[in-house]
C-alpha cells in the first residue's frame, strides 16, 4: 500500500516513525481516515470518557462493537493520527449514528506497563460484554466496569490469549483440580 | 487509498482539502464541556443484572439455610438445559419463582477461533469463521470475505455479488426455520420443531447441490464464491419458493393464531427501543422494539439497493414480536430471491484476478506455471496490503461485524468478529427482571442466540 511507512526489508523488527497522516481535530481529538474510508479517532486514555461523551451527545448512540489489538509483533501497524505514540496494545471502539447512518470508530493506544483504559459501561451500557472479553483476551483492564471479570475462559485461567506472547498449542493443566 | 494523495502538511491554506478534514466538516471539534450523564438512566431494570463470580455464587450457595430470614433462592440454570440453545448458563436469583436478578454466564464453546484465524490465510480464513455461526454459515464467511476484499481493494463480479445474495437470504430463511422450530419447542409446541426442521431440510438440502455441505460450507470466499451454481439450480430455488409459502400459513395456523401461542408471548420479555440501543441490541430484537434498522436497507452492501423488500418492525418489543418478525422476515426473504430470480447476471463467479483467485482446473494439466501459482495460493497465499477495516452486514441475528487488522503478510494480524448473538446477550437479565422462569425461556428463545457465535 502506497502510505506504508516502511519497505519489504524491514522485518527486524524496527519500529520506524510512521509518515505523517492527514488529520483534522473532532471531539478535541485528531481524527483520520481509515483504510475502508471510516473516521477514525485517536483519542488519548486522559480524554476517551470526555470524547466518548460528547459522541454520545452528537447522536452516537449505540456502541457497536469494542475490540483489541496486541502490536506486539507488528511494526507496520496501520498508520496513527499525527502525534499519537504507538503503543503496544489499542482498544477499537466502534459507534453508530441511526439518525445519520453514521459510523465512527476510535483507537486508544494503551501501554502494556500500565493497561487500563476508562470504561465505556456508563456512557454505552452495551459495552460490558465486549469490555469483558477484551479484558479476558488481551489483559487490558477497564477502570470503573462495574463486573470486571472474564466472559469467555475460566475465572481462574492465566493468561490472555489473544496476546501475541501467548503461545498456541497444547497446554497441560487446563482446569484447577475440582474439590 | 485517497488520503494518501493529500501532502503531508495539509496545514497550508492552499493545498487540496484534505479529505479527512471533509470528513470531519460535520463533527463538532471540541470535546464536550460537560460529561453527558450516560445512558444508564434508560435502563430501569439495571439492579436485575447480577454481577457475582462463580466462587462467590458457590459459596453463597453452600450457606446453611436459614429459615425465614432466606428470602430469595440462588439456583443455577444449564449450561446443558433442553432449552438454553446449547451451552448456555444462566445463574438465577430466584424469590419463589420469579426472577429477581440473573447473569448469563458463556464460554462454554469458546474455542478461540480468533486466534486460529490469525494462524490461518485469508483463503483459509473462511473454512474457520463459517463454524461461528454455525446455523448461519454463510454470513460469517460473507462478512470475512468482504473485509478481506476491502483490504485488498477489489470488487468481485457481478454474478458472484448476486450469487452471494441469493445464498444470504436462503440462509436467512434457514435460520428463522430454525428458530422456528426451536421457539416452537422451547415453548412446548413440540410438533412445531418437527415442522421447522422440516421445512430447513429443504433449505439445507439446496445448500448441498451449491456447495457440496449442509453447513460450513466455505463457500463464499475472499474474491467471490468457490464455485459457479449447478445446472438446475433455478428449478430447486423455484421448489423451494413454491414449498415454503403454504408451509408458513401452517404455521400462521399452528401459533400465530392461537390464543394460547399468543398469551404465552404476548408482553413476554419487553424491552423498548431506549433500552435495546443503549444495550447495543441489533437485528430482530432492536426492530421488534420499533426501530427501523436493517442494515441491507440502511448501509446497503452486496447490491441490496437493486432489490426490493421491507423491514418488518415491531411495536411492543415484546417476545411475539420477535417472532413475528423473524416469520415475515422469512416472506420478504422469498421476495428477494424472487428478484434474484430474474436479475441473476451471466458472468464471472469470481475475481479475474490471478493474485486472488487460483488457475482454472484444467490449466493445471497443461501449465507448469498454473500448477506452481496454484500452489503458491494454497500454501503460501496471497499478501493482503496493511490497514485496517471494519465491515458489517445484516445477520439473521443482527450486526454480523469483522473488525480486520492485515500486517501485508497473507495471513490477518487480527481479526475479530461482532458476533451479534454475544450482544444480544446481555438484554436477558433486563428482559427476564421480575418475570417468572418459565418466560425467561421466552426471553432465551426470543433472543435466539447461537452458542457458537457467542464464544467464538
Amino acid at each position: 500500500m502506497a502510505d506504508s511507512p516502511e519497505n519489504e526489508g524491514a522485518e527486524e523488527g524496527a519500529v520506524e516513525e510512521p509518515a505523517a497522516v492527514p488529520t483534522a481535530i473532532a471531539y478535541g481529538c485528531p481524527l483520520t481516515l481509515s483504510t475502508d474510508d471510516q473516521r477514525v479517532l485517536h483519542p488519548s486514555r486522559e480524554q476517551w470518557l470526555l470524547v466518548a461523551s460528547a459522541i454520545l451527545a452528537d447522536g452516537f448512540r449505540m456502541c457497536i462493537d469494542v475490540t483489541a489489538v496486541d502490536y506486539l509483533t507488528n511494526p507496520r501497524r496501520p498508520a496513527l493520527a499525527d502525534g499519537v505514540a504507538p503503543e503496544r496494545f489499542e482498544v477499537v471502539a466502534s459507534f453508530m449514528n441511526h439518525a445519520r447512518r453514521e459510523r465512527i470508530r476510535a483507537r486508544i493506544q494503551v501501554p502494556e506497563g500500565d493497561p487500563t483504559v476508562p470504561s465505556l459501561t456508563t456512557l454505552y451500557p452495551g459495552a460490558d460484554y465486549l469490555e469483558r472479553e477484551v479484558y479476558d483476551m488481551f489483559g487490558v483492564v477497564f477502570e470503573g466496569h462495574p463486573d470486571p471479570s472474564r466472559i469467555l475462559m475460566p475465572e481462574n485461567w492465566e493468561g490472555h490469549p489473544l496476546r501475541k506472547d501467548y503461545a498456541t498449542g497444547a497446554i497441560p493443566v487446563q482446569f484447577k483440580e475440582t474439590n | 487509498m485517497a488520503i494518501t494523495d493529500a501532502p503531508p502538511s495539509s496545514d497550508t491554506g492552499d493545498t487540496p482539502v484534505d479529505p479527512a478534514v471533509l470528513a470531519a466538516a460535520s463533527l463538532p471539534s471540541d470535546a464536550a464541556t460537560e460529561i453527558h450523564e450516560g445512558q444508564l438512566g434508560l435502563l430501569p431494570r439495571l439492579g436485575s443484572v447480577m454481577r457475582m463470580s462463580e466462587v462467590q455464587m458457590a459459596e453463597a450457595s453452600d450457606q446453611p439455610l436459614d429459615g425465614e430470614n432466606d428470602q430469595t433462592m440462588l439456583m443455577n440454570m444449564g449450561p446443558s438445559h433442553p432449552s438454553t440453545h446449547g451451552v448456555l448458563r444462566l445463574m438465577l436469583e430466584l424469590d419463589g419463582e420469579t426472577v429477581i436478578r440473573s447473569k448469563p454466564v458463556v464460554g462454554y464453546l469458546h474455542t478461540g477461533m480468533e486466534k486460529t484465524a490469525e494462524n490461518l490465510t485469508y483463503l483459509q480464513g473462511p473454512t474457520n469463521v463459517t463454524r461461528m455461526d454455525y446455523a448461519a454459515p454463510l454470513f460469517n464467511e460473507l462478512v470475512f470475505s468482504l473485509a478481506t476484499e476491502k483490504l485488498l481493494d477489489i470488487e468481485v463480479p457481478e454474478r458472484a455479488t448476486w450469487i452471494r445474495m441469493l445464498m444470504s437470504e436462503m440462509n436467512r430463511i434457514s435460520s428463522h426455520l430454525l428458530f422456528m422450530a426451536t421457539n416452537g419447542m422451547d415453548l412446548g409446541a413440540v410438533s412445531m420443531m418437527i415442522y421447522g426442521w422440516r421445512e430447513r431440510e429443504q433449505v439445507l438440502r439446496f445448500f448441498e447441490e451449491v456447495t457440496g455441505l449442509r453447513m460450513n460450507h466455505n463457500y463464499i470466499r475472499p474474491g467471490g464464491v468457490a464455485a459457479d451454481l449447478p445446472d438446475g439450480w433455478r428449478d430447486s430455488v423455484m421448489h423451494l419458493l413454491d414449498m415454503l409459502p403454504p408451509r408458513l400459513e401452517e404455521y400462521d395456523i399452528l401459533m400465530t393464531g392461537q390464543p394460547i401461542w399468543r398469551e404465552r408471548l404476548q408482553g413476554v420479555s419487553q424491552m423498548n427501543a431506549d433500552e435495546a440501543i443503549a444495550l447495543s441490541c441489533t437485528g430482530p430484537v432492536l426492530r421488534s422494539a420499533g426501530v427501523p434498522w436493517d442494515l441491507r436497507r440502511d448501509e446497503p452492501y452486496l447490491a441490496y439497493d437493486e432489490v426490493e423488500f421491507d423491514v418488518v418492525v415491531g411495536t411492543y418489543g415484546d417476545a411475539f414480536d420477535r417472532y413475528a418478525i423473524r416469520l415475515n422476515e422469512i416472506r420478504e426473504s422469498m421476495r428477494i430471491i424472487h428478484q434474484i430470480l430474474d436479475k441473476m447476471p451471466k458472468g464471472d463467479y469470481r475475481v479475474g484476478d490471478a493474485k486472488v483467485t487460483p488457475p482454472p482446473r484444467a490449466r493445471i494439466d497443461e501449465s507448469m506455471e498454473a500448477l506452481i501459482h496454484h500452489f503458491k495460493i494454497f500454501t503460501e497465499g496471497f499478501k493482503v496490503p496493511e490497514g485496517e477495516v471494519y465491515v458489517a452486514v445484516e445477520s439473521p441475528r443482527g450486526e454480523l461485524g469483522c473488525y480486520m487488522v492485515s500486517d501485508g503478510g497473507p495471513k490477518p494480524y487480527r481479526m475479530h468478529i461482532r458476533g451479534p448473538s454475544f450482544i444480544n446477550l446481555q438484554t436477558l437479565p433486563h428482559m427476564m427482571a421480575d418475570g417468572l422462569i418459565a418466560d425467561g425461556v421466552v426471553s432465551i428463545s426470543s433472543v435466539d442466540p447461537i452458542m457458537g457465535e457467542v464464544d467464538r
